[in-house]
């Protein structure tokens, strides 16, 4: 049976993709009784942090682990605020503390776990002379306002060199905060960093037994449950304005609709290039350059059976960390994340039938998709073992043969992010530039998600909240 | 209608927005934020679920009034005796 055309119809808030941020913003519009829909390109919801199947078995993309995390009933936090926003019950996310995880470096290691005061111990341990500056700068941080940073530094590598004066360390912490979230090179803004150390060291990392798709389906139902609509495989061709405001939107199929607000979470860039009023290559220098790959392997034990104890390993083989661009090859194998999502402490015994092992590292876009399909293959094969390689270099020696035990495998490259999430080149963390209060050129568009500037999937979601909260339903 | 049935319907949404908080022992004069733990987001759905359960409207300008139960039935009791 066709669908019902879109054409023709009004609503008073269209929002753009099905992501995390889209449908918390659905959420909140769908409560306040709006006639709210979301639609999206893609067949699958979740944009960034979805999962899939091959043969039977699941797969997560995005989420190695829930920032944020914090026990039940911890107020005045990220997750607590969100939860209520959305008014979903804590316990419907099922998350389960992590067990411990470590940051990797030639020489030194340093393990963190949801409990800071690790941390601190471990810094004290291998930097001694630096536990003073360690303590001021997690004081500064616990205390920042992220968004107006007054006289301090906005570069975050200056701002931290103000308190860490050893340069292994200061590379050891910004591995995980720039992994974790910064779509900017070399260094990050110092709002985004104190936001994105909070959420890793303060609070920490968690996960559903059941993986992303427990949160995905939470919104989704959640969504609905309201009365939101929603509409899939629906991608936006032009959104036409009268160089004011937003008067329509075109959709692929031809239909054309009006909205009194449009929140986009596609991506400042992409967003702005929907637009008629602005050329096709807009905003050129504020495309994201980050862009990821990951291997997944399936196992027919668990991670611990080899010895594996970790939950997440941020790992760097070079002598100075290196985040930006892989500009020489294809991957860029030196540093990245090893994840074993079995590691978590998940409640009343249970434990996932097999054994997974993640593995990300930069990759380069226009590397990736200059491949024609049979080199595609080939060369996803050979990056597959490299990273094997890398990650049985940094992990304890295994107690067990991994090609023994692997049932399966699978990898995403940059040509896979961008299909899936529509970035212009792959860029995972979206435009180094972010829009903090999610104003467009249009003054009924706006941009919600990761490129607003909140960070992980629990920022992701705020994001959604927020925008709707300050542009549509405030003073309304 | 009267003040105290009016707070009545005020501590009845926040008990659905924020069902962990306790609200059985709320001092009407004391400011509800240094009795809870409630945000501007949280006020906001005060205001949301106000207008769309019983179709009282609280502009922008107004949310000052709703900072503690006594300026809760202050404020909103006329509106909803206007009804």
């Amino acid at each position: 049976m066709p669908r019902d055309s879109l054409d023709n119809q009004h609503f008073e808030t269209v929002i753009i993709g099905a992501g995390m941020a889209g449908m918390a913003a659905g959420i909140r519009l769908a409560l306040a009784g709006k006639k709210v829909i979301i639609l999206e390109r893609h067949n699958a919801s979740g944009g960034l942090n979805s999962f899939y199947s091959i043969e039977g078995r699941k797969y997560d993309v995005g989420l190695h682990a829930l920032t944020n995390y914090v026990p039940k009933s911890t107020k005045g936090t990220p997750l607590a605020k969100l939860l209520r926003q959305l008014r979903i019950p804590y316990d419907a996310l099922d998350l389960c503390p992590q067990f411990g995880s470590r940051v990797a470096f030639p020489g030194c290691e340093l393990k963190f776990s949801n409990d800071f005061a690790l941390l601190e111990a471990e810094v004290a341990r291998a930097f001694p002379a630096q536990t003073d500056g360690f303590r001021a700068l997690a004081e500064e941080v616990r205390t920042l306002d992220a968004f107006n940073l007054g006289a301090i530094p906005t570069s975050a590598r200056e701002a931290v060199q103000r308190h860490i004066k050893d340069s292994l360390l200061e590379d050891m912490i910004f591995c995980p905060v720039m992994y974790y979230g910064s779509a900017e090179e070399h260094d990050m803004d110092y709002g985004q960093f104190a936001i994105m150390f909070r959420s890793l060291f303060f609070e920490g990392f968690a996960r559903p037994f059941e993986g992303v798709r427990v949160i995905i389906k939470l919104l989704q139902d959640k969504y609905r449950s309201l009365g939101g609509l929603r509409r899939m495989k629906c991608g936006i061709q032009k959104i036409h304005s009268d160089g004011t405001r937003a008067t329509a939107i075109t959709l692929d199929d031809g239909a054309t609709l009006t909205a009194d607000k449009i929140i986009s979470t596609a991506g400042v860039v992409e967003t702005e290039r929907l637009c008629d009023d602005r050329p096709a290559d807009a905003s050129a220098n504020n495309i994201g350059q980050l862009s990821f790959t990951e291997t997944i392997t399936a196992l027919d034990c668990q991670p611990a059976d080899f010895g594996w104890e970790d939950t997440i390993i941020f790992f760097n083989t070079r002598e100075r960390f290196h985040y930006g661009r892989c500009d020489d090859d294809l991957v860029d194998p030196t540093s990245g994340v090893i994840c074993f999502p079995n590691n978590y402490d998940y409640s009343d015994g249970r434990q996932m039938d097999e054994g997974f092992l993640r593995i990300t590292a930069m990759a380069n876009h226009d590397q990736w998709c200059a491949l024609e399909e049979p080199e595609y293959l080939a060369q996803k094969e050979h990056w597959y073992q490299e990273l094997q390689k890398v990650a049985l270099g940094i992990l304890p020696q295994p107690k067990l043969d991994l090609d023994a035990h692997r049932l399966d495998k699978d990898m995403f490259t940059p040509r896979t992010v961008r299909k899936f999430t529509g970035h212009l080149n792959g860029a995972i963390y979206g435009a180094p530039h972010k829009i903090k209060d999610g104003r467009t050129h249009l003054e009924n568009l706006y941009i919600a998600g990761t490129d607003q500037g909140f960070l992980g999937i629990i920022g992701a979601m705020l994001s959604g909240i927020s925008m709707a909260n300050l542009h549509v339903l405030k003073g309304n | 209608m009267t003040e105290d049935q009016v707070k009545q319907i005020v501590i009845d949404i926040i008990n659905e927005i924020a069902p962990d908080e306790d609200t059985s022992d709320l001092k009407g004069e004391i400011s509800l934020r240094d009795q809870m733990d409630l945000d501007s987001m949280d006020f906001l759905d005060i205001v949301m679920e106000l207008r769309k359960q019983h179709g009282i409207e609280v502009p922008e300008e107004d949310y000052p009034e709703l900072a503690s139960l006594d300026s809760c039935g202050n404020y909103l009791t006329p509106k909803f005796n206007a009804k």
